[in-house]
């Protein structure tokens, strides 16, 4: 393995563990609104992270350009449902948790 | 096959099962249509797996995406709609719903013992179809296996599934189902949010709906998918409050669901008149031909889709 290869592993783990906390966040915080912040988190540098590693794999640039225009309508995409749910919570009543 | 794809697949074949009964036995609908979507999706990524990629990406669209959509989009409906009537007869429900189970029950169980049957009964060595369509794919006019088998080796069935659709359209307008109004309940953040993502997406889904509709001939891709990009972006479209069924009788729009079946049936008719076979196209001419019925099906599959999600017909104001 080149070092290439090598910070590409990396920053797809990175990218990785980005996913496992996000689904740990999802599954153990308190309310919607934390459970949100968890998950677009994981998506946005996730995602943003495994992007990075497999563009270091592409063998060309249009393939690159393809990997970020994928994380960039993801970000787009995640911000927006996120904040759609979160608007939808608030105006449903669901007060945000504080720590009692 | 690697360790790892093994590791995957067993992983995957095993949430395969699992989220499906999760889907069918939860006990809130939106819980379940939750579950459903992301059985979809795996669904999706199990053709992958398998080395499909054109049913992946009609699967991912369709199957999780949209159909997905339709489902919570029928539970806001029901919501809005029938609340007095759920809540009155929860009991009598209840047992409906048992008899329906015991009745439903037998016909799966039978559909699955004939299909594990049809299974183990498969003649050895298995018809080599995958070979015989290599064969015949320089006479098809395209040059992706799939795009060859879906417009020219088996064109019958796909027209067969277009007038489905077709015929879906004009069951759910039969229906008369109210307009759905998004200005009772206009999110104070909500539209302009929304709205600015759509305004970004737009012109990209244009470009894959045309990327995929071009790319059909000898990529994966094709009518279904491009259709799909397409009736996704009208389902975003409707969402945003951006578009809105054309006042009166809505003449184009009944024009545009059914122009993919009509050239679809008039390009297999002209075959008939110049004294071939029902939708066997001239071979000279079998690559423009199939391009005209792809683009057409595009159009009428993403209108169907958006249709379907808007689910009211046109009215004329009287």
């Amino acid at each position: 393995m080149s070092v290439v290869d090598w910070v590409s592993a990396a920053l797809v783990l990175i990218g990785a563990f980005f996913f496992l906390a996000g689904t740990a966040g999802l599954l153990r915080f308190p309310d919607v609104y934390t459970r949100l912040h968890a998950l677009t988190k994981a998506d946005n540098a996730g995602l943003g992270f495994v992007v990075l590693g497999l563009s270091l794999q592409a063998g060309s640039v249009d393939v690159v350009l393809k990997l970020f225009l994928i994380w960039l309508l993801v970000l787009a995409a995640g911000a927006t449902a996120a904040h759609l749910v979160a608007g939808e919570a608030l105006r449903g009543g669901i007060r945000p948790w504080k720590k009692p | 096959m690697t360790v790892p794809g093994f590791l995957f697949d067993a992983l995957l074949a095993a949430a395969l099962p699992l989220l499906a009964w999760r889907a069918i036995s939860a006990r809130e609908l939106f819980a379940g249509v939750v579950v459903f979507i992301s059985f979809g999706l795996l669904v999706a990524l199990a053709w992958v797996r398998l080395g499909a990629p054109d049913i992946a990406l009609a699967e991912a669209a369709i199957g999780a995406g949209l159909t997905g959509a339709l489902f919570l989009n029928t539970i806001g409906r029901l919501n809005t709609s029938g609340s007095e009537e759920t809540d009155e007869r929860g009991e009598p429900a209840e047992r409906r719903s048992k008899l329906a189970r015991a009745l439903v029950a037998p016909a799966t169980l039978g559909l699955g013992l004939a299909l594990a049957w049809s299974l183990l009964s498969l003649p050895e060595p298995p018809v080599g179809l995958g070979e015989r369509v290599g064969e015949a794919i320089p006479r098809s006019g395209v040059s992706h296996p799939v795009t060859a088998v879906l417009l020219n080796f088996r064109s019958y069935d796909t027209l067969l599934e277009v007038g489905v659709l077709l015929l879906a359209i004009v069951a759910v307008w039969a229906l008369r189902l109210p307009r759905y109004r998004r200005e009772e309940d206009p999110g104070p953040a909500r539209a302009p949010v929304l709205a600015g993502l759509v305004r970004l997406l737009a012109p990209v889904m244009v470009l894959v709906t045309c990327y995929l509709l071009w790319a059909g001939t000898t990529l994966p891709g094709g009518a279904f998918q491009a259709g799909a990009v397409l009736g996704a972006l009208g389902v975003l479209l409707l969402l945003a409050n951006m578009l809105d069924l054309p006042a009166g009788h809505g003449g184009a729009l009944r024009l545009g669901l059914a122009v993919g079946f009509g050239v679809f049936i008039a390009v297999g008719a002209a075959a008939l008149l110049a004294g071939r076979v029902f939708l066997d196209y001239p071979p000279q001419m079998t690559y423009g031909l199939i391009l005209l019925v792809e683009a057409v099906l595009t159009l009428s599959i993403g209108l169907t889709l958006a249709a379907l999600f808007y689910a009211a017909p046109p009215e004329d104001e009287r």
